[in-house]
């Protein structure tokens, strides 16, 4: 770097460089096997319990419990874009004139000095030569350029100088998607929201910092689905969701995997599914000294009075996981009996284990004989007006990536040499800005053509 | 006539393709290196029937699905999309000596998914997540991405053992001229890095699809990130700074090991959203 420069001047350099752009990448590249080796958004406890104090200490310094955000490595994507933008200014500064010339010089040297020179004679003078090969160039490549020089006439034609421009679009690419990302981050949410069959809501909660956040409508389940495979495999999840705006039912749609809901910039995604407090079942109460049976279909809530009215049963819930002396009894009802004169106490009544309250050898034994299973269907709710942004940057990679390296700027000459007894000496030479093994094949193949003329 | 079986046949073709190859080489018998590619092609008929018959049979058995879903499929599919382009390129280039450093990992792939007894090679059913269009674009356009990737690997050998000397005689004077070399390890890289890219973009517009984020830093995508960030480096070096021979092969090579960690290390050692396999 030039010591006299101005400071800007020395910042332009700096980032003008390409070999910043590979450090850059190679950063990038190494730190990123940071957050795949390292547990990223963990809890406290765990960072304690997997690395030990000091280094959990050492992680929420460097911010590599969410790597992926912590601010060196956005520091070292903004580098990035900063160095894309430089350098694309400072090349396209200098190829303009290039991709767009204001007049195309052809300068034969250049070519008949090539390694993939093809010779080859025709039986016709130069003139007749030269019309019937301008005729073949003009329609295989592009316009012919005649030039008459010291060695004799040159024709000239070329294809694909736009191209060029391919690498810049790719460049522009990464800019757009990295843009659309950043203004996904700022204006979109990911939240996620847990729907009971029936009920509805038009509230969800951010995914990291659990925050509510108010939808401009309500979301309805009105019923989840899943089906296994004979493998037991679960096979589909299914919600069907009505939307509610102003109190009134706009429309229902079924949503699953890979078939989110997108409706006024909003998208819901199935993402999980459990089991759900089922609104009523079958409750049979037991007299345990003369065993005789009574059933009730009690509502959640509800309670009946037991036997010879002698008190009162109620259920009071379902839990997920019942826990009895250390062990996990699974999905359980939770009911409560209260006798006259006496104080009141819960049941549970594990459905994997409908007998199990006989156990407690009390007066009365429950035990449900049926109900329907209720579930709750998870949802993953977000907003990203980011992602046309991000989409339009995919598919400008791809066209300017397929531009870059599979089209390129071919140049074509062919000089003319008068021979002996009228013949004519033709070369061909081709130049390329990609591929020269691929430019030499076509030299070949367009001599071929030529030939046969 | 069964999937597995075809399977298995292309497997033993393959390995006699990789005898021939070496064998030419070895022995300097272009004539033998010329039959491998024959041979190869057969391995390359067996291999489709196999994948066809088994979509076939999937169908049969009332799950319906394309032949991509785990890892077995994965890798079968991997050693066809290397024979086919490694067919193209021998085609394309007339050089059939090259064969010797491909088809070798061509019957590796086949062979690990068939000789491992920790991969299953049961045709299951999908789970809900795989259940997308998109499956089929993207493991046909990461798999292409890698096998031009796997090519550009075989490739870069050559540039340690060819000797420097035109005038040698060992064995591996034979080996193609420096500018095809050249050529053909970089005609490789963009070929796979095109495919890469478009393989992580159609990945990353299915994940918006599955789960409404189009990249979340899980440790596969994250993986062929690095891999792209490996090989967009090469590609720098060597259209930007000039970089050539046997320094430009050993970023070939990193990005190849990027390429094995992302389809074997992630699903092995890292846990995350492709837990299932591809």
């Amino acid at each position: 770097m030039d010591k006299n420069e101005t400071i800007p001047k020395q910042i332009w350099t700096f980032f003008a460089s390409v070999r910043l752009t590979v450090y850059l990448l190679v950063l990038l590249a190494v730190t990123s096997i940071i957050g795949t080796v390292v547990l990223q958004n963990g809890s406290p406890q765990e960072y304690i319990r997997l690395y030990g104090p000091g280094l959990t200490n050492l992680i929420k310094v460097l911010q590599i419990n969410d790597m992926y955000h912590a601010w060196w490595f956005l520091l070292l994507l903004l580098l990035l874009c900063i160095n894309i933008v430089v350098c694309s200014v400072e090349r396209l500064s200098k190829t303009w004139k290039i991709i767009f010339p204001d007049k195309i010089t052809v300068n034969p040297g250049r070519f008949s000095s090539l390694k993939n020179k093809e010779q080859f004679t025709l039986s016709k003078d130069v003139g007749e030569a030269a019309a019937a090969l301008e005729a073949v160039l003009a329609k295989k490549i592009g316009p012919v350029i005649r030039k008459q020089t010291d060695q004799g006439l040159v024709l000239y034609a070329e294809k694909g100088r736009w191209t060029r421009l391919g690498v810049y679009v790719v460049h522009a690419s990464v800019i757009l998607l990295l843009a659309g990302a950043l203004i996904g981050a700022l204006f979109g949410f990911k939240a996620s929201l847990r729907l009971d069959e029936g009920s509805a809501s038009d509230t969800v909660f951010a995914a990291k910092t659990r925050a509510p956040i108010k939808l401009p409508f309500s979301v309805r389940c009105n019923s989840f689905e899943v089906r296994f495979y004979d493998t037991g495999a679960p096979e589909e999840f299914k919600s069907n969701l009505t939307v509610i705006e102003d109190g009134q039912e706009s429309f229902s749609s079924d949503i699953l995997v890979n078939h989110p809901l997108r409706y006024r910039g909003i998208n819901i995604f199935q993402s999980s599914y459990g089991t759900a407090s089922p609104g009523k079942a079958v409750f049979a109460i037991t007299d345990t000294q003369t065993k005789q049976t009574v059933s009730h279909t009690i509502k959640k809530g509800g309670s009946v009075s037991l036997p010879d009215d002698r008190g009162t049963f109620e259920f009071e819930g379902f839990i997920p996981h019942f826990d009895f002396r250390g062990h996990n009894l699974g999905e359980a009802f939770v009911g409560r009996i209260s006798l006259k004169d006496q104080e009141s106490f819960q049941v549970a009544l594990p459905t994997k284990f409908p007998t199990f309250d006989r156990m407690r050898k009390g007066n009365f034994s429950v035990e449900v004989t049926s109900f329907k299973q209720a579930y709750y269907t998870g949802l993953q709710v977000t907003k990203d007006p980011g992602v046309w942004y991000v989409y339009a940057g995919f598919l400008f990679m791809i066209l300017g990536c397929w531009v870059t390296f599979f089209i390129s700027h071919q140049s074509y000459c062919l000089g003319f040499e008068k021979g002996q007894g009228g013949q004519t000496l033709v070369w061909l030479a081709g130049k390329s800005n990609r591929n020269p093994h691929g430019m030499t094949l076509k030299v070949k193949k367009l001599a071929t053509q030529l030939k046969e003329i | 006539m069964t999937s597995s079986l075809l399977l298995s046949a292309a497997t033993f073709i393959y390995a006699l393709a990789s005898v021939f190859y070496i064998g030419s080489f070895s022995f300097r018998k272009p004539v033998l290196a010329r039959m491998g590619f024959w041979v190869i092609m057969i391995g390359v008929l067996a291999n489709t029937g196999g994948i066809l018959l088994r979509w076939v049979e999937s169908y049969q058995m009332g799950y319906g699905h394309a032949p991509f879903s785990n890892m077995y499929e994965s890798l079968v599919f991997f050693s066809w999309t290397i024979a086919v382009l490694y067919l193209f390129v021998e085609f394309k280039y007339k050089e059939s000596i090259i064969g010797v450093f491909v088809a070798p990992l061509i019957f590796l792939a086949i062979a690990y998914a068939s000789f491992d007894p920790s991969i299953n090679s049961k045709i299951s059913p999908l789970i809900p997540a795989l259940k997308s269009n998109w499956l089929i674009a993207h493991v046909i356009t990461c798999f292409l991405g890698y096998a031009g990737f796997a090519l550009a690997f075989g490739f870069s050998f050559m540039y340690f053992i060819k000797p420097r000397d035109p005038n040698a005689t060992s064995l591996f004077a034979k080996l193609p001229d420096w500018d095809v070399i050249d050529d053909l390890t970089y005609q490789m890289i963009v070929f796979g890095f095109l495919f890469l890219t478009i393989g992580i973009i159609t990945g990353s517009v299915w994940a918006n699809s599955a789960w409404g984020k189009y990249w979340s830093w899980d440790p596969k995508e994250t993986w062929s990130l690095i891999t792209w960030f490996v090989y967009a480096i090469f590609l720098h070096l060597r259209l930007m700074r000039g970089w050539h021979g046997r320094n430009l092969a050993i970023v070939s090579i990193v990005g190849f090991v990027a390429v094995l960690f992302t389809y074997f290390g992630v699903n092995y050692l890292l846990s995350g959203l492709h837990s299932y396999g591809g």
